[in-house]
C-alpha cells in the first residue's frame, strides 16, 4: 500500500462517502465481513436454516446429559444475547438493567409454577403473559430516560439492576438469598417437560420464534427507524420519526425476550437464586454480543455459541490448558502478517522459553521446582518449559503464590506496553518474552482459579475488542458521525 | 422524636456524602471534558481502598504503626491517590483514546470490560475475603467531639475534613489556574480548545489523573470508617456517585458536591427511618429504594440536575 500517491488511489464514486467506502473495501476483504455478506444477501428461509440447523442437529450428535446441559445453556445464552442485541446492537442503547429481566421472567415463572406459590399454570399461557408482563417493566424502566441521551439509560438501568438484586435479597415474598426451589416443570397442555432433551427442544423452539421475530422486525420500517436512529439521532428525528417511542420499543421488545428466557431457564434449573441475576451475566452476555458483532443476528449467536462453550470448557483445567494454549497459538498464526511472522513467534518463544527454564533452574533451582496444576499430557511438556515455583514460603520468605501475583501485574504491564510498540520488528521481538510470561502466569495462578480467569479473559477480551475491532467476528464498522 | 438518633444520622449522612462527593467529582470532571460515563471509576475507588491498605500493612499495621498515626493516614491517602492516578491515566490511554472517534457505545462496553478486569483482578491477587482496616485500633472509638446530643468520631472529621479539603482545592484549580482554563476550554468545545493552542489530549490525561486520585482518596476514606474493604465494593460507589452527579448536574464542580451530600443523607436518613415509616415491611437495605427515586424523580423533572444547563444539540 505504501506505494501509493494520494493521485493514484482509487477514487470512491460520487456520491459514496470516501469513509464508508474503505470501511466496505476492507469488509470485502476480511472473512467475517464476507460471510455476514453472504449471509445477508441469502434468501430469508435459508438464513433460518443456517441459524437453526446446527442447533437442530445436535442432540442427533450427542448422546450424554452433560453435552445436552450444555445445548440447553448454550440456548439459553443465545436468546439472552439476541434479546440485548435489539437495544444494544440494533439502537445503540447501552442497558445496563438487561439481565435484571432475565430475573424477573425467571421469578415471574417460579410465581406462577412452584409448590412455593401454589399454582401450576400451563406454560403455553405463562410464557406469553411473562413476555407481555417483562416488556411493561422494561418500558416503565426506560421512561425515566427517554427524554435525555443513552448515558442517563445506562445510569438508571444499572441502578435499577442493583434494586431490582436488593430486592430479591432482602424481600419476604423471593425467599431471600435462599432463592425458590420448588419450580414446577413446564408444562404444555397437560403434558409435562421431563427430560432435559424435552428442554432442548422446547429452548429450540423459543430461539426458531424469537429469531424469526427479530428478523421479521429488523427488516420491517420500524427496523430501518433503530438503525436510522442509532446512525444519527438528531437527522432521524428530523425526519419525523418518533425517537422516543421507536427507543422505548426496541428496550421493551428486548425485555421481553429476555423475560422469555427467564421463564425457560427458571424450570430448567429447577430452582432460582438471586446469585444467578447479576453483573457477572450481565458482563458475560455483553461479551457474547460484542464478541460477534453488534447489528448482526449471525454474529451474535455465534458470539454465544463461542462463549459459552469456552467458558464451558475452561471449567476442567485440563481443557482449560488446551484451550489456552491453543487459542493463543491459533490467534498469533491468524492475526501474523507476513504469514512468517506468526511461526517464528511460536518458535521463538517456546526456545526462549527452554533457555529461561535452564537459566533460572542454574540460577535459582526453587523457581521451576513446582509441577503444573493440569494433568494432560501438555502439562508434562509445560512443567520442564516454564517457571514454576514451589508453591510453599520460598526462601526469600515471599508469601505462597507471589510469583504467580508479581508475574500477572508484570502481565498487565507488559501487554498494555506492548500495544505502544508502534515498529513491527521490535512488536515481534517483545512478544516473546510477553507470551513466555503469560504461559507462566496461566500455570500458577490461573489454571487453579478457573472461575476468576475466566472473568478476566472476558474483561480483557472487551477492552481489546472495542480498540481493534469494535464490529466483532461478523459486525459492521460504523464511526462517529460528527 | 429522637434527637440523639436524628443528629447521629445527619452527621453519617454527611460522612457518607462527601465521600460521594469525591466520587461524584471524579466522574463528573471525565463526563464534562470526554462526555464519557467512566463506568470504571467505582472501581478505581476499590483499588484505592487496597492500596491505602496495603500501606497501612507496610507501615506495620494498625496495631503497631511504625509512624505516627496521623502520618500514617496522611501517607495511606497520598499513596492511594497518586496509584489511582496513574491507573486512571493508563485506562484512558488504553480502554477510551483508542475510541475517540467511535460510536458512543463503544467507551461504555470498554469501560465495562475495564470494571470487571480489574474487580477480577483484585479478587485474583487478594481474594475473596473482606479485608480490614482495623481503624478501631488505630484511633480509639472514644476520640472526637462530643457536644450534647452530638458525637462525632474523629475518624469521620477527618474524613469531612479531607473530602471538603480536596474539593476546595480542586475548585481553585479549576477556577484559577491555567490547568484550569485549559480544561473549562476543552470541555465547553474540543476542537475550538485544540485550536487555539491546547493540548488537548494532555488535557485529557490529566483530568483523568485527579479524578482518579479522588477515587482514590475516597477508597481510602471508606476504608477508614467503614473498616473493612472488598473487590466488589467499588460498584455501589461507583453507583451512588454517579447517581449524585447526575442528581447535581452532570459536568457541574459545585453540583457534584451538593449532590453527592444530598445523595449521603438520603440514603443515611432512610437507612435510620424507612423501618419506622414502612412499619417494618421494608427494611434498611431499601435504602437503595429511596436514593433510586430521587434520581427518578430528577430525570423526570429537573434532568439536567440542580447546577446543570439543559442539554442543547448542536449540529
Amino acid at each position: 500500500m505504501s506505494d501509493q500517491t494520494p493521485e493514484n488511489l482509487p477514487s470512491p464514486g460520487i456520491g459514496v462517502d470516501e469513509w464508508v467506502a474503505s470501511a466496505d473495501e476492507r469488509r470485502a476483504r476480511s472473512l467475517g465481513g464476507r460471510v455476514d455478506d453472504a449471509f445477508t444477501r441469502a434468501p430469508p428461509v435459508l438464513k433460518l436454516l443456517v441459524l437453526a440447523l446446527p442447533f437442530a442437529v445436535f442432540p442427533l450428535l450427542v448422546d450424554s446429559d452433560y453435552f445436552m446441559q450444555v445445548g440447553v445453556d448454550t440456548l439459553i445464552y443465545v436468546l439472552l444475547a439476541l434479546g440485548l442485541n435489539v437495544a444494544v446492537g440494533w439502537v445503540g442503547l447501552l442497558d445496563l438493567g438487561y439481565v435484571a429481566f432475565f430475573g424477573i421472567g425467571a421469578y415471574l415463572y417460579a410465581a406462577v409454577a412452584s409448590e412455593y406459590a401454589g399454582r401450576y399454570w400451563e406454560a403455553q399461557f405463562a410464557i406469553p403473559l411473562i413476555a407481555l408482563a417483562v416488556a411493561a417493566v422494561g418500558l416503565v424502566v426506560g421512561i425515566p430516560s427517554r427524554r435525555l441521551s443513552g448515558d442517563y439509560l445506562a445510569i438508571v438501568t444499572l441502578f435499577f439492576l442493583q434494586l431490582y438484586l436488593v430486592v430479591l435479597v432482602n424481600a419476604s415474598f423471593t425467599r431471600g438469598p435462599n432463592g425458590i426451589s420448588d419450580i414446577y416443570p413446564l408444562k404444555f397442555f397437560g403434558k409435562q417437560v421431563v427430560s432435559l432433551d424435552g428442554y432442548y427442544y422446547v429452548a429450540l423452539a423459543a430461539f426458531i420464534l424469537v429469531v424469526t421475530a427479530l428478523y421479521l422486525v429488523n427488516e420491517s420500517r420500524t427496523g430501518r427507524a433503530w438503525r436510522a436512529l442509532r446512525e444519527d439521532e438528531l437527522a432521524a428525528e428530523l425526519m419525523t420519526m418518533p425517537v422516543n417511542r421507536l427507543k422505548l420499543m426496541a428496550f421493551a421488545i428486548g425485555a421481553g425476550v429476555a423475560g422469555v428466557t427467564g421463564a425457560i431457564f427458571a424450570p430448567v434449573q429447577g430452582a432460582i437464586f438471586p446469585a444467578s441475576f447479576d453483573i457477572v451475566l450481565l458482563i458475560t452476555v455483553y461479551a457474547m454480543v460484542v464478541l460477534g458483532g453488534a447489528g448482526s443476528l449471525l454474529g451474535v449467536i455465534v458470539g454465544a455459541v463461542v462463549i459459552n462453550v469456552s467458558l464451558e470448557a475452561l471449567r476442567s483445567p485440563d481443557d482449560a490448558s488446551w484451550l489456552f494454549y491453543g487459542v493463543v497459538a491459533l490467534t498469533i498464526l491468524l492475526l501474523g502478517r507476513p504469514w512468517w511472522r506468526g511461526p517464528v513467534i511460536i518458535l521463538g518463544t517456546i526456545a526462549f522459553g527452554f533457555v529461561a527454564h535452564e537459566l533460572a533452574e542454574q540460577v535459582r533451582p526453587s523457581l521451576v521446582e513446582g509441577t503444573s496444576f493440569g494433568q494432560a499430557r501438555i502439562d508434562e511438556l509445560v512443567d520442564s518449559w516454564v517457571l514454576l515455583p514451589v508453591d510453599i514460603v520460598t526462601p526469600d520468605g515471599l508469601p505462597a503464590g507471589a510469583f504467580g501475583r508479581l508475574a500477572y501485574m508484570g502481565l498487565v504491564a507488559a501487554v498494555l506496553a506492548l500495544t505502544l510498540i508502534r515498529k513491527p520488528l521490535w512488536r515481534t521481538i517483545a512478544i516473546v518474552p510477553v507470551l513466555y510470561l503469560a504461559a507462566c502466569v496461566w500455570e500458577n495462578l490461573l489454571v487453579a482459579q478457573p472461575a476468576v480467569a475466566r472473568f478476566i479473559l472476558i474483561g480483557g477480551m472487551l477492552v481489546a475488542l472495542m480498540a481493534f475491532r469494535p464490529q466483532g467476528l461478523f459486525g459492521k464498522q460504523r464511526v462517529e458521525i460528527v | 422524636m429522637d434527637w440523639d438518633k436524628l443528629v447521629q444520622l445527619l452527621v453519617s449522612g454527611l460522612t457518607l456524602g462527601s465521600v460521594y462527593a469525591l466520587v461524584a467529582l471524579g466522574f463528573s470532571l471525565v463526563y464534562g471534558i470526554l462526555k464519557l460515563l467512566n463506568l470504571a471509576h467505582g472501581d478505581v475507588l476499590m483499588v484505592g481502598a487496597f492500596l491505602g491498605w496495603g500501606i497501612l500493612g507496610w507501615l506495620g499495621g494498625a496495631q503497631d504503626p511504625s509512624v505516627a498515626v496521623w502520618l500514617l493516614i496522611v501517607l495511606m491517602i497520598l499513596g492511594a491517590m497518586a496509584g489511582c492516578g496513574f491507573l486512571g491515566v493508563a485506562i484512558e490511554r488504553f480502554a477510551y483514546r483508542p475510541l475517540r472517534r467511535a460510536p458512543r457505545i463503544a467507551p461504555l462496553i470498554s469501560a465495562l470490560g475495564v470494571s470487571f478486569f480489574i474487580q477480577n483482578s483484585v479478587l485474583l491477587l487478594f481474594g475473596a475475603n473482606f479485608r480490614s482496616y482495623e481503624t478501631f485500633d488505630l484511633v480509639d472509638v472514644e476520640v472526637g467531639i462530643s457536644w450534647g446530643p452530638l458525637n462525632v468520631w474523629i475518624i469521620r472529621l477527618i474524613v469531612m475534613g479531607s473530602a471538603f479539603l480536596m474539593m476546595a482545592g480542586l475548585w481553585l484549580l479549576v477556577t484559577r489556574s491555567k490547568l484550569g482554563k485549559a480544561m473549562r476550554a476543552t470541555s465547553f468545545d474540543r476542537e475550538a480548545a485544540a485550536m487555539m493552542g491546547v493540548d488537548v489530549d494532555r488535557v485529557i490525561v490529566k483530568t483523568f489523573f485527579i479524578g482518579s486520585a479522588l477515587a482514590g482518596a475516597a477508597g481510602v476514606l471508606v476504608g477508614l470508617v467503614f473498616g473493612q474493604i472488598n473487590h466488589f465494593m467499588g460498584f455501589n460507589y461507583g453507583l451512588k456517585g454517579f447517581t449524585a452527579a447526575v442528581v447535581g448536574g452532570i459536568g457541574s464542580i459545585p453540583g457534584a458536591m451538593l449532590g453527592g451530600l444530598l445523595i449521603g443523607l438520603a440514603e443515611a436518613l432512610s437507612v435510620g427511618y424507612i423501618e419506622d415509616f414502612t412499619r417494618g415491611r421494608l427494611g434498611s437495605a431499601f435504602s437503595d429504594l429511596i436514593v433510586f427515586l430521587i434520581l427518578v424523580i430528577f430525570m423526570l423533572l429537573r434532568p439536567q440536575g440542580i447546577f446543570g444547563k439543559p442539554d442543547l444539540k448542536k449540529v
